[in-house]
């Protein structure tokens, strides 16, 4: 089967079979939306799915924001090959004198604390409250972007002698019916009292990590803390700008190697980590939904390919006598092929166009809910080419048959069928 | 000649069996000549007509239309002939129902690569050719059927075809209309057109100028129609011809 000889005849007959097949469409309409049903609910969810996606993603991000883009993380861990894979926890956990000198070997880190984060259950007189407790050092302030808003910050003085001093954020505050104004008042600390020196202000609200959880934090001197619970700890960094990040990590590393005493070929045993891992991870993550969606997507658009096929088989053996007379007059098989072809694809368009009008219906929904947090949701352009490439695909691979089909047929034949 | 076909011949198979439809024609037909096709049903004519018309390939034997082997062609190619060189006029008109005239007469030029002002131009011409100028907006169910028939022959006409081909054309005509019709076949051959119909009806066939008698997939007799009023030609001849 050859293609017209001229490209121009070639389009003009391309053009022709749009037309002629908005017109089969149009004769048949209510036929045709039934049809393509299956198109326009794989599009409508692929689309509605992305939409949430990129709701959620532009959430995060803005969290990841708040958090801070400089910010790194030093944490313990077990690498993944050699001698130390199975070691014992001692010879992996972090302890608080391998930081010592840090900031001087470490030029492009501005900031660091050393952390050791625990639960606990704080109480005052009959009330108690499940709280983070928290040992910090004075530059995590600066770290988290968090200041004392009441009252003041840690001395020098009581962080280096590891007095028993705290501070809390109003909601500890308000939920263990403290006053107003609690400077110098008690809580209970594990059996130990600690008086408020100060009100720390809460964390940014996170969309997708609860902030509700994370405000209810109790904050103690490091060393305080490291004393009571000997750990485990870990510490965070701020480098001097986000674009030193990977400098930061890169010295933090070079620097802990040497403090712990790890040999030139022998893997970490810690991590040094800036906040962008996460978000790549959240970003695996939501490729991996994206995935799973458009694997779902992909069986309803089968099933709607099939359907497609079907009606356009049912078209071919009802225009059996056209086909027969197309032929006659000159239609070489190429043509009637390009026609049902274009038919089909027409089809699946139009189901795909239908399917991306419901899926903005659905976003819009989803966005005007305020729980869903997915306010920031939209369908970007590329889910929009994606579903009508999509949408043709389905028409050209399952309209396939059917086109060969109305191509092959004899036209003797065709004239005769009733 | 413009056609010759030599030593044709067409094989059917239907389950086992093995019907010969054609049994060795050979037909010479000129420029501008106008031929009737007679015989039964099951003599051959229109396994004869589909192979004229480029619809079918004989199983042996060729076929030459205008010094052009058509035997050997593929699909492709006998759809390129059949676009350009043969214009079909069927019994039971054969317009697509949800065209209007224009669009049916432009059908052929679709296939042609023409564009769309020159396709409604030429098809404008053709109607107004065989007199249905203001008829052109009208879908065939808004057609009587002697219009219907005059929009088929429209069809035909509007790529110029070398021979205009036309299987019983007044076959589902009442005799008054079936007049109109052959009267403007007769006008188009006298303007040179070479036209070859197939019919069992003694008066259409009184028409043409040389009428076949086919049987049993050969040709029973070949001869000149005397000039005479339609109706009165000679009843055709068992005696001469080439059996």
């Amino acid at each position: 089967m050859k293609l017209p000889r001229l490209p121009l005849a070639f389009v003009r007959l391309l053009i022709q079979s749009v037309f002629l097949a908005l017109g089969q469409i149009w004769a048949r309409k209510g036929r045709s939306v039934l049809t393509t049903i299956g198109i326009v609910i794989g599009v409508a969810s692929v689309t509605a799915v992305i939409a949430a996606l990129t709701g959620l993603r532009a959430n995060v991000l803005a969290d990841f924001e708040s958090i801070g883009a400089n910010k790194i993380f030093v944490i313990p861990d077990w690498p993944d090959h050699g001698p130390r894979q199975h070691a014992p926890w001692k010879e992996i956990m972090l302890w608080p004198e391998q930081f010592d000198g840090l900031l001087e070997h470490c030029p492009s880190v501005q900031h660091f604390s050393r952390i050791d984060h625990s639960g606990t259950t704080a109480r005052r007189g009959e009330d108690s409250l499940d709280v983070q407790l928290i040992g910090i050092e004075p530059p995590w302030h600066e770290i988290e972007n968090r200041f004392v808003t009441a009252g003041r910050p840690f001395t020098l003085i009581e962080h280096s002698a590891a007095r028993a001093v705290c501070l809390i954020t109003a909601q500890v505050r308000d939920k263990l019916r403290l006053d107003r104004d609690c400077i110098g008042q008690r809580i209970i600390l594990r059996n130990r009292s600690f008086r408020i020196v100060g009100i720390i202000e809460p964390a940014a609200a996170l969309g997708i990590f609860g902030g509700g959880q994370r405000s209810q934090e109790v904050f103690i001197p490091f060393r305080t803390s490291y004393k009571m619970s000997g750990g485990p700890i870990y510490g965070i960094a701020a480098s001097r700008s986000p674009e030193l990040s990977e400098e930061a990590q890169a010295e933090l590393r070079f620097f802990l190697r040497r403090q712990r005493r790890l040999q030139p070929g022998e893997p970490d045993t810690f991590r040094a980590e800036a906040i962008q891992k996460y978000i790549q991870a959240f970003m695996g993550m939501a490729i991996m939904i994206t995935l799973i969606a458009g694997g779902i997507v992909g069986i309803s658009l089968l099933v709607g390919g099939v359907g497609i096929m079907n009606i356009m088989l049912v078209s071919v053996s009802e225009r059996t006598r056209e086909i027969g007379l197309r032929k006659a007059v000159g239609a070489r098989p190429s043509a009637i092929l390009l026609q049902f072809l274009v038919e089909a694809v027409v089809l699946c368009l139009i189901g795909g166009l239908i399917g991306v009008l419901i899926g903005q219906g659905l976003t819009s929904a989803m966005a005007a809910i305020p729980q869903a947090k997915l306010h920031r949701a939209y369908i970007p352009m590329w889910a929009i080419g994606l579903s009508f490439g999509f949408s043709a695909l389905v028409g050209i691979v399952f309209g396939m048959f059917p086109a060969i089909k109305a191509a092959r047929l004899d036209p003797i034949e065709a004239l005769r069928h009733e | 000649m413009m056609i010759r076909l030599e030593n044709v011949t067409k094989v059917y198979r239907v389950g086992v069996e093995r019907i010969h439809a054609l049994n060795g024609i050979s037909l010479e037909v000129a420029e501008n000549e106008y031929l009737a096709v007679m015989g039964p049903s099951g003599s051959g004519k229109s396994t004869l007509m589909n192979i004229l018309g480029c619809l079918d390939r004989p199983t042996s034997g060729t076929y030459q239309l205008d010094g052009k082997l058509l035997t050997r062609m593929g699909a492709g190619g006998l759809a390129s002939i059949r676009n350009q060189r043969i214009g079909f006029v069927f019994q039971s008109f054969e317009l697509l129902p949800r065209l209007n005239a224009l669009k049916n007469v432009e059908l052929p030029l679709i296939y042609s690569g023409l564009g769309w002002y020159s396709r409604r131009r030429r098809a404008r011409a053709v109607l107004e050719r065989v007199g249905l100028t203001g008829r052109m907006k009208h879908r065939p169910n808004q057609l009587s059927g002697g219009e219907k028939q005059r929009v088929a022959i429209a069809r035909a006409l509007i790529v110029n075809p070398r021979i205009l081909l036309a299987d019983e054309p007044t076959g589902n005509l009442d005799s008054r209309t079936s007049e109109e019709i052959l009267a403007l076949f007769d006008q188009l051959h006298r303007q040179g057109q070479t036209i070859i119909m197939v019919t069992h009806e003694e008066h259409v066939a009184g028409h043409s100028k040389r009428i076949v008698q086919m049987k049993d997939g050969r040709i029973w007799s070949d001869l000149p129609r005397h000039e005479g009023p339609p109706g009165s030609a000679d009843s055709a001849g068992g005696e001469g011809g080439s059996p």
